[in-house]
């Protein structure tokens, strides 16, 4: 019995009903919940230096019932690699939540209570060891999603929540069908006490909704438009955690629950991942602004390390784990910067409009440089290491896989050395004003952390790779 | 010298202390002087409806066997105590949405009387026993509800309401009568039990009074394809009106329904079983689909309304404990949401003093903050997400549906719930991501008005549509005892 993880889950949601109640004005409110996402990390590192690494088995976790006919309980735990996942959420979300107070959104109140009742959502996610309770998280984070895209959104706002609404509404109602019949086969909800099925319906079930919410070719619709019309830190939040809930969910529910369809399916699902990752680049490499070839960047992300995990081995695993880790924080740096620098431009932060921001702003353009250059996978970084063992992974499957994999390093190279190049150098945009000033103090505040933590994972990538180790997914069923 | 049959005052006392309401009220209508005939009516009638629900918590914990009381007539048991129970809160919400209702004055009381005549009627009629006090406590709360519908004279929209009704309602209450005298015509029975002891199971005209009696019961519950008057009622009728007819109404003849159906014919259940099953389908497709294009809100909770009689009648189709269970555990966080939904609209109607639509709920979310999250609440929870009860309840019936194998509910009832997604968070949509001032609407008389019953009755919905969310255990658990005085 622990009650770290539940403290954990049900700190900032006690954080989001405080902001909704209490009397204070916005700025007062925006720093309350930035408190209160920084109390999250901290009881984080807690949670880190109570895990014990070298045991593979659920640790932290905290069990009690919550229906008993049906066997459904409240079953909340981390295991090693989930830690990380949690670790990058509370990170990301509290540089997300204070970037908004930093801005000063309006209607901070609705604002701020949402951001922290996500941040609950997402890490009741990558924790939640009961079927029906991580489907619960998983649709939780559909709410304030929603709310924060449709208030705070660009001009197309109600066209992007109706765009992403349905398609994950779509994807994530066929997996409740599928947890139901799953559940009911087992005889119980609890993912620690439940046993592998054989059925490809219910394994498709999970697969689409994840797919989706990662997302994979051909489910991507949803993508542009979400990801432009949000505000740049919901963006953040969407591609850089949200989509990795997706990719928990493989992880930790689709590969180790159903090994027979996964070997039967693994084909399809590692063509649609190579398709993911070239498609992706090509589309971030044709993209007009900063934003599309961020999020264009995180559909081929997607794609590369859903051929890490099936890969099936324990090194395209720790390869994933690793690179989603990777993933969140560039994608996090990247989508604020990219709002920065539409903050200081009044654009969308079209290619055509930006351009030479670098002379004066030696600031942005250092953090712009050095988080492109660490997303490109440049020998020495944490993605050089994340995409390596990805691809001795799915080697293993085929020399193919490797050989695309390996290709689209290169176009990640273009896609994102075009990207900076346009917006920092070349000729100054029409709608650069000398005046847009270089990064404020606060706005570095936020954005160093996210290199430092990149920075400090090249350094030390075995960190992650090597603690993920062994929490391989057929450990994860009960036998 | 008549032989009176013993009665059992206790099992009755839910029925007579709402009786007992709407006689008082009528005498306040008379006797109560008109500054505080408002005050004296709503009193009584809540009054009426707490003291049903406190002697219906009592008779379920007193009732662990069921028996028939009163000649055969009524059942005491647990199944009908728990609906009286979820009847009497609705009731009692519903009072306090009436309270600032703008209603002419001189017939308030008797709107009160009416009120608590309806929902006596209700929790008499989820008691019935036979055919006869069947059809008895149908007609009782149908005629209440429809003089309760038409009871704003000065809306022309409200008595067309009500004569829909009345003629649609005739209709159905004709169809199960009919249907109840050729299932006593070939059994020489009444009491359900009887009925099935009885045993003509695979007679033609048993089968066909079954059609009938079951038809006759999905016009009460508004279930697709005897829905049609629904949108009409329930646009017309005053709001507070529309929110009693859309849970209370649905409680009782969903219970009733699964009443009948398990004790008088359950030789007959693989019949009634794909009947009740093609028609959860169509409610589920036609409620849906329908609701897309309304744009009136009290339409689209009028279809959503059908859409959950579908969801309903997936768990009576299921025909098993854990359907008797999810009915029953469903209702609850049901009749709150549709409740507190439609004295959102109560509201925003009262602030405008025009009907509620998506285009004129723009910015509601922002200005009335406590009403536009319980509106967001209660959406999500219709459409069954995770933090209110909606998604529990939906999850059981689903669970109800595979335990009997019945899989291709459960892809029906997902399809349909992505096809409301479009229309709930569409509400929501409408209330904060669109701002009032581009309608340059007028609030009618200034400030909105303070209404605290009504607030307190949204703020009771809210509890229980979340908090059976988080307290299934001790809710399942008694749905369960409920389920157990159903024979399967």
């Amino acid at each position: 019995m622990h009650w770290l993880t539940t403290i954990l889950i049900v700190l900032p949601v006690a954080g989001a009903l405080l902001v909704a109640i209490s009397p204070l004005t916005t700025y007062w409110l925006g720093s309350v919940a930035a408190l209160v996402s920084l109390i999250e990390v901290g009881v984080w590192i807690t949670c880190a230096s109570k895990l014990d690494f070298g045991s593979s088995a659920l640790q932290l976790d905290q069990r009690a019932s919550w229906f008993s006919d049906l066997q459904v309980s409240w079953h909340v735990g981390q295991y090693r690699f989930s830690l990380w996942f949690v670790g990058m959420t509370v990170i990301c979300m509290a540089a997300c939540t204070i970037y908004g107070w930093w801005v000063g959104r309006a209607r901070g109140r609705a604002y701020f209570a949402l951001m922290l009742l996500l941040t609950g959502a997402i890490v009741g996610v990558f924790t939640a060891q009961d079927l029906l309770l991580f489907y619960a998280f998983f649709e939780a984070m559909l709410i304030p999603l929603y709310i924060l895209i449709g208030v705070w959104g660009g001009a197309e706002r109600l066209r992007a929540t109706i765009t992403f609404v349905v398609y994950t509404v779509v994807g994530s109602l066929l997996m409740l069908a599928a947890i139901i019949v799953f559940g009911l086969q087992q005889g119980t909800f609890d993912m620690t006490r439940m046993g592998t099925s054989s059925s490809t319906w219910l394994f498709l079930g999970f697969v689409v909704a994840f797919a989706i919410k990662s997302p994979l070719f051909p489910l991507h619709g949803w993508l542009p438009i979400t990801y432009r019309e949000s505000p740049a830190e919901v963006s953040a939040v969407l591609s850089g955690i949200v989509g990795k809930a997706g990719l928990y969910g493989l992880l930790r529910i689709a590969i180790p629950f159903f090994p027979e369809p996964v070997h039967d399916w693994r084909i399809v699902l590692l063509i649609l991942g190579s398709i993911s990752l070239v498609y992706g680049s090509l589309l971030a490499f044709r993209a007009p602004d900063f934003r599309g070839v961020v999020m264009y960047s995180s559909l081929a992300q997607a794609g590369l390390i859903v051929l890490g995990l099936f890969a099936n081995n324990s090194l395209g695993f720790d390869g994933a784990v690793l690179q989603i880790v990777n993933h969140c924080f560039v994608s996090t740096a990247l989508f604020l910067l990219a709002g920065m620098v539409e903050r200081r431009t009044g654009t969308r932060g079209e290619f055509a409009l930006v351009g030479g921001m670098a002379r004066g702003r030696p600031a942005l353009a250092t953090l712009i440089m050095a988080v492109g250059i660490i997303s490109l996978a440049v020998p020495l970084s944490t993605t050089f290491a994340g995409e390596f063992l990805i691809l001795a992974g799915v080697f293993q499957q085929g020399w193919i896989w490797a050989v695309i994999g390996a290709g689209a390093i290169v176009l990640a190279a273009m896609y994102m050395l075009r990207a900076i190049s346009a917006v920092l150098h070349q000729d100054v945009g029409p709608m650069v004003d000398d005046r847009a000033t270089d990064l404020r103090l606060g706005e570095l505040a936020i954005v160093v952390p996210l290199a430092l933590c990149l920075v400090g994972l090249s350094a030390w990538p075995n960190l992650v790779s090597g603690r993920a180790h062994a929490s391989t997914p057929t450990e994860l069923v009960a036998r | 010298m008549i032989a009176t049959p013993h009665v059992d005052w206790f099992a009755l006392a839910p029925t007579l202390s709402l009786l007992a309401a709407s006689g008082l009220a009528l005498m306040a209508a008379v006797l109560v002087p008109r500054p505080v005939r408002r005050g004296a009516g709503a009193f009584l009638a809540c009054a009426g409806f707490v003291a049903a629900g406190i002697f219906a918590g009592f008779l379920d914990a007193r009732s662990p066997h069921a028996a028939a009381i009163v000649r055969d007539g009524m059942w005491r048991d647990r199944w009908g105590a728990l609906a009286q129970v979820i009847l009497a809160g609705s009731g009692a919400i519903a009072v306090l949405v009436s309270y600032r209702e703008r209603m002419r004055d001189e017939h308030i009381a008797e709107y009160y009387a009416l009120l608590a005549a309806a929902g006596a009627g209700m929790v008499f009629f989820v008691q019935a026993s036979n055919l006869m006090t069947l059809f008895l406590g149908l007609e009782w709360f149908s005629i209440a509800l429809y003089v309760l519908t038409a009871i704003d004279i000065d809306l022309i929209g409200s008595l067309e309401a009500g004569l829909k009704y009345l003629v649609v309602g005739a209709v159905g209450s004709a169809t199960l009568l009919f249907g109840s005298a050729l299932v006593y015509g070939i059994t020489g029975q009444l009491a359900f039990d009887r009925i099935a002891a009885a045993g003509h199971a695979h007679d033609a005209m048993l089968v066909v009074g079954l059609a009938m009696v079951i038809v006759g019961l999905m016009f009460k519950s508004s279930a697709a394809p005897f829905h049609m008057w629904t949108p009409d009622a329930y646009q017309g009728a005053p709001t507070p009106v529309t929110a009693f007819m859309s849970s209370a109404t649905k409680i009782a003849a969903l219970v009733a329904t699964y009443r009948v159906l398990a004790t008088a014919f359950p030789h007959d259940e693989h019949l009634w079983r794909y009947a009740i099953a093609a028609i959860a389908c169509v409610s589920l497709a036609w409620g849906n689909i329908a609701a897309l294009v309304q744009r009136n809100v009290k339409r689209i909770l009028a279809y959503s309304s059908v859409s959950h009689a579908g969801f309903m009648l997936i768990a009576v189709a299921a025909a098993n404990q854990l359907g008797a269970r999810a009915l029953l555990y469903y209702l609850i966080p049901y009749s709150a949401m549709s409740l507190g939904a439609f004295a959102v609209v109560a509201a925003r109607e009262r602030e405008l003093a025009a009907p509620v639509t998506l285009q004129n709920l723009a910015g509601f979310g922002w200005e009335r903050p406590f009403l536009g999250v319980s509106m967001w609440v209660f959406m999500l929870g219709m459409l069954g997400f995770p933090l209110t009860g909606g998604f529990i309840g939906k999850f059981y019936v689903f669970a109800a549906a595979y335990d009997h194998g019945f899989w291709w509910l459960i892809v029906a009832g997902v399809i349909a719930t992505m096809i409301s997604a479009y229309y709930y968070l569409g509400i929501v949509r409408a209330m904060y991501f669109r701002d009032s001032a581009e309608l340059r609407l007028a609030p009618a008389g200034g400030s909105p008005p303070r209404d605290a019953l009504l607030t307190l009755g949204v703020f009771l919905s809210l509890v229980v549509t979340v908090g059976s969310f988080f307290a299934v255990q001790p809710l399942i658990d008694v749905a369960r005892s409920a389920g157990h005085a159903l024979p399967f």
